[in-house]
Order: structure tokens, then C-alpha cells, then sequence
């Protein structure tokens, strides 16, 4: 064994398991939940990447996991551009969560026309994040929003329906979101990391 | 003070041939119908031997196959007082003489760099338009004309070498009076320089005081007395296509020309455009409007074309194109949007505004909005399209998707998580509401608001859910 291998090197890859839990290291894009935080590889979503969240049914959480993302990047007047969303964002509700009205951008787009609505905003290099709801979408189209992303280092999100957790995608992040018997976010896929074994917790928004 | 005049040598052939280019032999031809001569070709036809002045009859004697369009002299004074309009921005003094424009530019240095770089500033322009020129500056506007006659590119800054310059210019190409051209060379005087070391007095008894002012307009001693160029306030232009299009891709290039013109026309008096119109033109004096509207003014000729392009990419053409017609009459002031020193965004980051321009040029003006909270509590009315909001933060529970209308929950009852909250208003417009509202969990799992008639927690009606 003549290659010394640098300790940080095999700690980052979180192969070696510590007894006393590791300081959680806060990335440059927190997702504002700490325990989701503290499992990422990035401490936070992957950076100018392609993040999927997958859902059994709309309205399990998915807007709660990345509000506090939104509120964030909306208040330090960055744009944020919603793209077909399959409802009517509730005003009153985004603002309660903190986010900025004013640097969110609503999409209207058909079906035909959402990745490329989706790959025009992650390419101008104009907007923090894109949230998008295609409805037919297939792995050369995720790796072309995974590109674009890249290239105009924005923060691409995806929701799509949880059948498609068998299919391999090119995304970053797959998380999925389970609702009962109580909301918790599973970690699918995370690159630069190993996929945490137990699920997240999700918090209600009313208590 | 410093003239720097363009002229124009083929203002009418490069006005058509930008429009189709050509590699084949082009004449233009006026005059009556039975005698109709050259008045300009180009340089294919020039080399089979066709020149000006040449009969039509004759021309034809000497080519077989080649192109003759009437000269239009409406399009070419079109085309020279559009070129005005694109002086126009290195200058605010510019006139028109014939075949030419002439600009003061002796300020304009200042703002634009030396005579070199304004120069070449200048060139740049009208070559991508399509035009040639000769270019020249001298002190006075009709001196800086006359030496475009006899070189390209000379300058003349000082009026103390101004003379020394006109000494060598021969009579012919000098500009003077018609009568003085015809006798002077028979006398033989053969340059300028002979003719202003010719006495006055003699001059006028000869020609009249016509001539003396000619020649006092190029050195100096007498104000040029042109009329100063004012750009219209409004912009139409109109082109004719060579023959029927039916496919709308066949519409792009024109298209593409008279952008870039409105381009170099808004660049020119320091504007933008809001909103121009698209005129198709068919036949029997029908047309196709395409309106295009931008959300801010903008006047980069590149952009303006891509959204022109999106709204005509829509359209199917009810009947065949016989012309075209760009009319902008909405020309605000062109902010440029601010940059922070301190920009975060990648260095090829496109503003957020063209952004949603190319957005709304595909998917229709109204797809790209932004929301804002109103006063007024239904949920139903409680936000609209809006890019300001200034209302107060609900202090009561509000889901963050909301329904277009509600639906009926079906199922096992809900577990109610919050409220009541009783929502009794809007009597005064006829849209009365009168339900209490709460937050509960379906049996999916899922948050839901929904709400019921007052005090009854039956025939849940679900309005929002709180994903």
C-alpha cells in the first residue's frame, strides 16, 4: 500500500462510519431543512444541477420542501421562474412561507412547450431556480435540462409522479415523497454521496 | 466646424438588390416608354458592356438575358432619408444633398474617437445595410461633397488645407452651376483651382452671382444654407416581394431586413420600440396584421427579429404575401437595464426581461405573469396578475396550491388539523359567501383546505391543498 489516501478524501465519501456525529456542513444552497441538510452530500440541493422530487399525488409537500429554498433566493432578489404548475399558486400561502411575489415568474406553457420553456430559463443564466411539471418527460429530456442547467448554473427542479422511480434518471437528486401514515422525504439517488438508508421526516405546515 | 459627407453612388440598384440579391445582370431604366434608357447597373451587367445612358433598345442588343427595373424615385427617396435617419446618430446636424448626406461631426469626435474611428464607425454601418459610399470631411458640407467626386476616405480638417485640396478637383466632377460646367472647360479652365484665381467681377458679369455663391459655399466665405434633417417621429417602411409568397418561411428573410432597419432607424435617434406592427399585404388591398408587443422597449435588432419570427411562426397565411409593411408608431425611451458591478449571474446571462420576451413570443402574450395579493378575502379574487404587492401577510392558515374551483372531498372524513375560519363576505357584488374553512388531512395523506357550510363539518368542499 504505497498510495496514501488523505483521510478527508474517505470521510467526504461518508464510507467510514464515525461514532460521534459529524459537524452538518451547510452548502451554498441550503434546502432549509436541517435533517435534509445534514444527509445531502452538498449539505444542501446540488449546486447549478438538476434536482427531481417524485410524489404519490400532488399536494403531499412538495412545495413546503422547496419554499423555504424560494423564500430565500426570492428575498435576495434573485428571479424564480414556476413553470405550467399543475395548480394556481395561492398568493397569500407563498407569502406566508416568505417568498417575494415579485421575483416569481408564472409559465404558461403546454404540454409540448414545457422543457423547452424550462430549458430557455435554465439557459439564460438569469434565474436562481426553475420549477417545472412536465407532464411527458424521458431521460434525454431530464439530461437536457441537467445540461442546460449547467450551462446557465441555475437550480433546476422536476416534480413528476413517483412511477417513474423505476426508470433511471440523469438528475443530481431524486427524492421522493412519501405521505402516509406521515410525510417523509426518501433520498433516491444523491451524487458525491451515498444514499442515506433511513427517510427524512417531513414536518406538517400547520400544527 | 467639420463636414463629413456620405455619398451614395447606387443609392436606387443597392435599394433593390438588398432586397433580392442578384449575381446576374441588373439595369435600372427611366425615361419615356419608347426611349427608356440606363440609369444604373450593376457591376455584371456593366461588364457585358451595358453603361448609363445607354438606350434600353440597345442594351438589349448586346445581352440577351438580363433584368430591367424601372427606377422608382419614391423608393429612392425613401432609402435616402432613411440613411438620414441613421446618420442622424452620430450627429444631430444632418442634411440631404443629392445623392448624399452630409453630417457636422466636428462635436461628434468628441463622443465617438477621432476622425479614423468615426470614419470606419460610419463605413461599418452602411455596408451592413447594403449600400456603397464614399466618404470625405472637409469644412465646409458642399466642399466635403464635392471631394467624395473625386476620392474616397480624404479629410480635410483644416479650412487653411481646404484650398489646396479643391486646387486639383476638375471642373466636371466640381458641382458648380449647369452653365458654368458647360463653358468653363472650353475656355479652357479645366480645375477649380483655375476658377478661383479667376477674377470675381469678371465671374459675375460672365455666369451671374449664381456661380460665386457655389464657390463661396466650398470655401467657406458663405453659409451652406442647408436645411437640417429631422428623423420622422414615426417609422414605415414598406417593401414589395418579387413574386407571391405562400410559405411563411419565405417571409423571414424580408422580415429579418426591415428589423434590422428599424434596428439601425431606433438606434439612430437613441429610442426604443414597444409595440410595432407586422402588415402583410395580399391581393385586392387585404391584409394580415401581426402585432408584436413587447413588454419593455427594446431596439437590438437581433432580439426584435427573434420575436417577430415567434409570432409569425403561428400564423398560417390565409393567401399569398405580395408586400410587407413594418409600422412602429410606439417609440418610448430606450432605458438600458442597469447592471450590478457585482453581478452574481454566469457572464452570458441573458436579462430576465428577454427571457420572458422570447417566452411570450412562442407561447402567447398573456403565458408568462406575475401574481400579487388583492384586498379582497374570497380566495377566489384574493390575488390577480399583478407585478407590484403591497398587501398584509394572512395571518390565518392559507395552502400554497390553490384550486381553480373546488371539488367535493370523497371518502372516509377527514381529520381536521385547524379552524374553523368563518369567511362571510362580499355582499356587495352579487358573489356572497358565506363558509367556514379548514385545514385537513385526507385519507392520502394529504393537507387539504377545505371548508363547509357554517357550523356543519359535512360536504367537505376542498379549495386548496397545502403541498
Amino acid at each position: 500500500m504505497n498510495a496514501v489516501v488523505p483521510l478527508s478524501a474517505l470521510l467526504d465519501a461518508r464510507q467510514v462510519w464515525r461514532g460521534r456525529t459529524p459537524e452538518v456542513r451547510v452548502g451554498d444552497q441550503p434546502t432549509g431543512w436541517r435533517a435534509l441538510d445534514a444527509v445531502l452530500p452538498a449539505g444542501g440541493w446540488p449546486e447549478a444541477s438538476l434536482s427531481e422530487i417524485l410524489l404519490p399525488v400532488d399536494g403531499v409537500g412538495e412545495l413546503r420542501l422547496v419554499l423555504p429554498t424560494l423564500a430565500r433566493l426570492t428575498q435576495g432578489q434573485r428571479n424564480v421562474v414556476i413553470v405550467s404548475p399543475p395548480y394556481t399558486p395561492c398568493v397569500a400561502g407563498w407569502r406566508q412561507q416568505g417568498v417575494n411575489m415579485r421575483r416569481v415568474e408564472f409559465v404558461d406553457a403546454g404540454e409540448k412547450d414545457v422543457l423547452w420553456a424550462t430549458e430557455q430559463c435554465l439557459r439564460s443564466g438569469s434565474c436562481a431556480a426553475v420549477l417545472a411539471w412536465p407532464h411527458h418527460a424521458d431521460d434525454r429530456a431530464l439530461r437536457r435540462l441537467q445540461v442546460a442547467a449547467v450551462t446557465g448554473q441555475t437550480l433546476a427542479f422536476v416534480f413528476r409522479d413517483r412511477s417513474h422511480l423505476s426508470n433511471a434518471s440523469p438528475a443530481a437528486l431524486r427524492l421522493e415523497l412519501e405521505a402516509p401514515p406521515r410525510p417523509q422525504i426518501w433520498v433516491r439517488k444523491c451524487r458525491g454521496g451515498a444514499v442515506p438508508a433511513q427517510a427524512i421526516p417531513l414536518p406538517r405546515s400547520v400544527h | 466646424m467639420l463636414w463629413l459627407c456620405i455619398y451614395l453612388p447606387s443609392l436606387a440598384l443597392d435599394g433593390i438588390l438588398r432586397r433580392r440579391p442578384t449575381e446576374g445582370p441588373l439595369v435600372l431604366v427611366d425615361g419615356p416608354i419608347n426611349a427608356r434608357t440606363i440609369v444604373s447597373a450593376n457591376e455584371t451587367a456593366r461588364a457585358a458592356g451595358l453603361h448609363v445612358g445607354q438606350r434600353l433598345s440597345a442594351a438589349q442588343a448586346l445581352l440577351s438575358q438580363f433584368e430591367a427595373i424601372p427606377y422608382d424615385r419614391e423608393s429612392v427617396e425613401r432609402w435616402h432619408q432613411f440613411l438620414a435617419a441613421v446618420a442622424y446618430r452620430y450627429s444631430s446636424e444632418v442634411s440631404l444633398l443629392p445623392h448624399a448626406i452630409v453630417l457636422e461631426v466636428s462635436k461628434s469626435m468628441g463622443l465617438f474617437g477621432p476622425w479614423p474611428r468615426l470614419e470606419s464607425m460610419l463605413r461599418a454601418d452602411f455596408t451592413d445595410l447594403g449600400f456603397r459610399h464614399r466618404i470625405a470631411a472637409a469644412p465646409t458640407a458642399h466642399a466635403a461633397h464635392v471631394l467624395t467626386m473625386v476620392s474616397d476616405g480624404q479629410a480635410v480638417l483644416s479650412s487653411d488645407t481646404l484650398r489646396n485640396a479643391l486646387q486639383r478637383v476638375p471642373i466636371a466632377r466640381s458641382r458648380l452651376p449647369a452653365n458654368a460646367l458647360a463653358a468653363l472647360p472650353s475656355m479652357g479652365i479645366r480645375t477649380l483651382g483655375q476658377v478661383l484665381a479667376l477674377p470675381r467681377d469678371g465671374l459675375r458679369r460672365r455666369f451671374g452671382a449664381e456661380l460665386l455663391a457655389s464657390l463661396d459655399r466650398l470655401t467657406g466665405d458663405l453659409a451652406s444654407g442647408l436645411e437640417l434633417y429631422r428623423p420622422p417621429d414615426t417609422f414605415d417602411l414598406h417593401i414589395e416581394l418579387l413574386h407571391e409568397v405562400e410559405n411563411q418561411s419565405a417571409l423571414v428573410f424580408p422580415v429579418r431586413r426591415m428589423v434590422d432597419d428599424l434596428a439601425a432607424y431606433l438606434a439612430g435617434r437613441d429610442g426604443g420600440v414597444q409595440r410595432f406592427l407586422l402588415r402583410l399585404e395580399h391581393r385586392e388591398g387585404r391584409f394580415t396584421d401581426v402585432p408584436v408587443g413587447l413588454l419593455a422597449s427594446e431596439r437590438d435588432g437581433a432580439l426584435l427579429f427573434e420575436f417577430a419570427r415567434g409570432r409569425l411562426e403561428h400564423l398560417t397565411l390565409p393567401e399569398p404575401v405580395l408586400a410587407l409593411r413594418l409600422i412602429a408608431r410606439d417609440l418610448p425611451a430606450f432605458v438600458p437595464a442597469g447592471r450590478d458591478l457585482f453581478d452574481e449571474r454566469p457572464a452570458n446571462a441573458l436579462p430576465i426581461e428577454q427571457v420572458r420576451e422570447r417566452l411570450r413570443a412562442r407561447l402567447g402574450d398573456g403565458a408568462v405573469y406575475r401574481l400579487g395579493s388583492t384586498q379582497d378575502p374570497r380566495p377566489e379574487r384574493a390575488q390577480h396578475e399583478a407585478t407590484h404587492d403591497q398587501a398584509p401577510i394572512e395571518p390565518h392558515p392559507r395552502p400554497t396550491w390553490l384550486l381553480p374551483r373546488p371539488i367535493p372531498l370523497r371518502g372516509e372524513n377527514p381529520i381536521i388539523l385547524a379552524g374553523p375560519e368563518r369567511l362571510e363576505t362580499g355582499w356587495w357584488d352579487d358573489g356572497q359567501v358565506c363558509r367556514d374553512y379548514y385545514v385537513i388531512e385526507t385519507s392520502l395523506g394529504q393537507e387539504a383546505w377545505a371548508f363547509c357550510a357554517p357550523d356543519e363539518q359535512t360536504g367537505w368542499m376542498i379549495h386548496g391543498w397545502f403541498a
